[in-house]
């Protein structure tokens, strides 16, 4: 984003556009990166639950959906709360 | 049109609170603090005699009392408080947010001097104090002023320009607890003049949800200053034209400087609120005397009129700025910084005595005002005067 | 209500992504899972601290919600204005639907600097929820004690050092003063139970009138502890007691979580995953360990009393009379 000038910019600071972190991609932070074993999931979606970037979908029919690497940070919650170990933490080749 | 006449006795407080009533906000929440507890006192009986449909919410303190409006503002409410001294310096944190955030919250404060020691009587220190937390400032020398000066702020305010917020400062007991026959209006007329609130971003449109209050770092905090700026830039074009559709329903004028026989005057008193009224005894007596003496009144001291104001003193020999409250810079009171400052650009300057005067409630009576202007005479001669008087306290 | 959580994302996300809370942080599940408590419309009022900072940096905001911080101490006191101006709307008909309101603090700013503002907003009797997500500690300014953190605990204000070994003071009971303000619910939750504290949060979205949440919230770099732990640590203080789980509704005490024999542990499992508590387990220090857990034993047996006592709550309140 470009920064604005005075006159541009909604007044007191406030902002208009909800959600626009989204644009705002904290996946750099990375250092370890998930890697799930889909074979192994049971779609218990405690990964979801737990997720602290929301950075982790469900599907309409209540699966589990893409890992959205532009936010994940890495942290390995997912990981932590999977029952049946299908997510393992790697070292992200960068 | 057609004015009914409505005239009441009423205290500068009561004729605050009429103001409040007729106004009658969305929401006020307020704290009690001497002495302007007589404004929440009578605005709550309106709120349980149900004359009004506004929530009240009676807070645990000042700093919620501003909180709250924030948060009612915000939301998309018209939010009125009203206090003095201390309820004020508890605010002080959230009157800089509520300026900030662009809140068009209307606040009557009732002057009183600060602590310590502690005293319940007036003085400005309290406001003065908060002069450049980016709220409009109006002071009022009677419950008449206090009572029309409410409702235009709320149109100030509001206006699309401006959206800031705005405080109506009377004096602490000589004017809040003083009666006076105040001409009230139609409650129709102050209804349709304030008209129905339309605020930009409201919260509670949570279809469209705003977030307010961000962090803002290095890259954008100036911006937002700046557009502060910009807004106070056109306070003075919009009060010209909120007061002069007050006068069209009221037949009331209110400028932004006020001045009292200045057309041919040679020296003049700058003075603030109730005293305005005892020196306009004294000017009259003074005129009688043949001496060209006037007033002038910064009626708006945030924004403050400076070019308005130096035009008019330019031409003085001699000019007393009367400050009811002590800055502690050891230069002078926070008026007179402010008249100095306006005049400096005028190739020819009045000399300029300042009087600190009426702290905490000290008398401030005709006698006084004399001197202050037998003090500008000699001046006049050619005498040599002390430029700083702390007139009034005991040696 | 049945409690599913394959429902969970069917309700509005509130805080999306894109904030900048650390890796690993406690807060932003803590908020996530209280909002999953309503499906109407919320206005978040956000006490400034980690979770409003981090994810409201202009241009930026990680809320779908409509959101307002004002300062530090009055999150209660903004969620009060925006409930007397939904009131005062609603009833003249300018706002249609139902809105829900939620205020957010730290412990910092609820059990120390916003207590006030929050015991005022309480006191009303507001139509309100506020969530204190407690890490127990001044973390958005560098990890300094506050009313909250646990005795033993090194922060930065309350370092270990070679004479006073960190913060000496237990905890206030904040839960407990909020309901001493005889609110219509108070809650005290944990992320490890997600359905405790998902069921805990609609219950107090669902009451008219104030409820209170107090949420444990792990914090890595503050409780000195590896980024994937915020579940598991906040697992073990549950079933070691030190944050037991347990609500107060209409004036009734229960514990909603009462760990099995077999999965209680010793408050010492949980000081020893957190560097905070690192010095505890020098000697001259264990007493300390000893004492946190004898603190915490009787808080549970304090519980379960009050659990007893305002088991018939109805009868008691006749009695008092």
């Amino acid at each position: 984003m470009s920064e604005k000038g005075w006159k541009d910019l909604a007044a007191g600071g406030k902002i208009t556009e909800p959600g626009n972190a989204a644009q705002y991609k904290t996946g750099d932070w990375r250092t370890f990166i998930p890697d799930v074993d889909r074979e192994k999931c049971i779609n218990c979606l405690f990964c979801y639950l737990y997720c602290p970037d929301m950075a982790i979908e469900v599907k309409e029919d209540s699966t589990l959906g893409e890992i959205k690497l532009d936010y994940c940070k890495g942290c390995g919650i997912c990981s932590s709360v999977c029952p049946v170990k299908c997510i393992e933490m790697k070292k992200e080749e960068k | 049109m057609n004015n009914k006449l409505i005239i009441k006795p009423l205290t500068g407080a009561a004729a605050v609170s009429e103001a409040m009533r007729q106004i009658d906000p969305d929401v006020v929440a307020a704290y009690p603090i001497t002495p302007q507890t007589d404004i929440v006192m009578k605005f709550s009986q309106f709120v349980n005699d149900g004359k009004v449909t506004t929530e009240f919410v009676p807070v645990e303190s000042e700093h919620s009392a501003m909180s709250a409006c924030v948060g009612a503002s915000a939301a998309g409410a018209r939010a009125m408080t009203a206090t003095a001294s201390a309820g004020l310096a508890l605010m002080w944190e959230i009157l800089y947010i509520a300026a900030s955030n662009r809140l068009p919250i209307v606040m009557p404060v009732v002057n009183r001097a600060l602590s310590a020691p502690i005293n319940i009587h007036c003085d400005h220190s309290d406001t003065m104090g908060a002069r450049d937390s980016g709220w409009i400032q109006i002071y009022c020398e009677s419950a008449q002023e206090a009572y029309d000066n409410v409702i235009a702020a709320m149109r100030i305010a509001e206006h699309e320009k401006i959206m800031l917020p705005v405080m109506v400062c009377q004096d602490g007991f000589i004017t809040s607890h003083a009666m006076e026959r105040v001409d009230i209006l139609e409650d129709d007329k102050v209804k349709q003049f304030v008209g129905e609130l339309n605020l930009p971003f409201p919260l509670l449109d949570t279809d469209n949800p705003v977030t307010y209050g961000p962090l803002d770092l290095f890259d954008y905090y100036f911006e937002h200053k700046r557009q502060q700026s910009e807004a106070i830039s056109h306070v003075f074009e919009v009060t010209d034209k909120i007061y002069n559709e007050f006068e069209k329903i009221s037949g009331r004028k209110y400028n932004r400087v006020e001045t009292y026989e200045m057309e041919d005057a040679e020296t003049a008193i700058v003075a603030l609120n109730s005293t305005i009224g005892t020196a306009k005894d004294v000017v009259d007596t003074l005129r009688q005397k043949g001496e060209k003496v006037g007033l002038l009144f910064p009626r708006m001291f945030r924004p403050f009129p400076a070019e308005e104001i130096a035009e008019i003193l330019a031409r003085l020999s001699a000019v007393a700025v009367l400050d009811r409250s002590e800055t502690f810079s050891g230069t002078g009171g926070p008026m007179l910084a402010d008249i100095k400052s306006a005049l400096y650009e005028k190739e020819n300057k009045p000399v300029i005595l300042n009087y600190i005067y009426g702290l905490g409630g000290r008398e401030i009576n005709p006698a006084h005002i004399e001197q202050v202007f037998s003090d500008l005479k000699e001046v006049q001669k050619g005498n040599e005067v002390e430029k700083l008087t702390y007139l009034g306290v005991r040696e | 209500m049945k409690l599913n959580i394959k429902d969970l994302p069917k309700i509005p996300e509130r805080l999306g992504p894109g904030h900048r809370l650390c890796s690993g942080c406690g807060a932003p599940i803590v908020a996530k899972m209280v909002l999953m408590g309503t499906k109407d419309p919320v206005v978040v009022t956000n006490a400034t601290g980690c979770l409003e900072v981090a994810t409201t940096i202009f241009p930026y905001t990680a809320w779908k919600t409509p959101f307002i911080h004002s300062a530090f101490e009055n999150s209660a006191s903004t969620a009060a204005g925006v409930e007397a101006a939904y009131q005062s709307l609603k009833r003249k008909g300018k706002v249609k639907e139902e809105v829900k309101i939620l205020a957010i603090g730290g412990d910092g700013g609820t059990y120390d600097i916003g207590l006030q503002a929050l015991s005022g907003a309480l006191e009303r009797g507001h139509d309100f929820v506020y969530l204190c997500y407690d890490n127990g500690a001044y973390m958005n300014t560098g990890i300094q004690r506050s009313g909250a953190t646990p005795r033993g605990s090194s922060t930065t204000t309350s370092p270990a050092g070679e004479a006073v070994p960190g913060k000496q003071q237990f905890p206030k009971d904040l839960t407990a003063i909020c309901a001493a303000h005889k609110v219509p619910y108070v809650a005290q939750g944990a992320i490890s139970n997600w359905k405790d504290l998902i069921t805990k949060a609609s219950k107090a979205f669902a009451v008219k009138g104030p409820a209170v949440l107090n949420v444990l919230s792990p914090c890595p770099p503050g409780w000195k502890h590896a980024d994937d732990l915020a579940v598991e640590i906040s697992e073990i203080a549950v079933n070691s007691k030190i944050w037991p789980l347990y609500e107060i509704e209409n004036g009734q005490w229960k514990i909603t979580y009462r760990p099995r024999e077999n999965k209680i542990r010793p408050v010492e499992d949980w000081i020893k995953m957190q560097g905070r508590f690192r010095h505890l387990s020098r000697k001259e220090n264990h007493h300390i360990i000893d004492e946190i857990q004898q603190w915490a034993d009787e808080n549970w047996d304090r519980l379960e009393k009050m659990e007893k006592a305002t088991s018939n709550q109805g009868d008691s309140e006749e009695k008092q009379k």
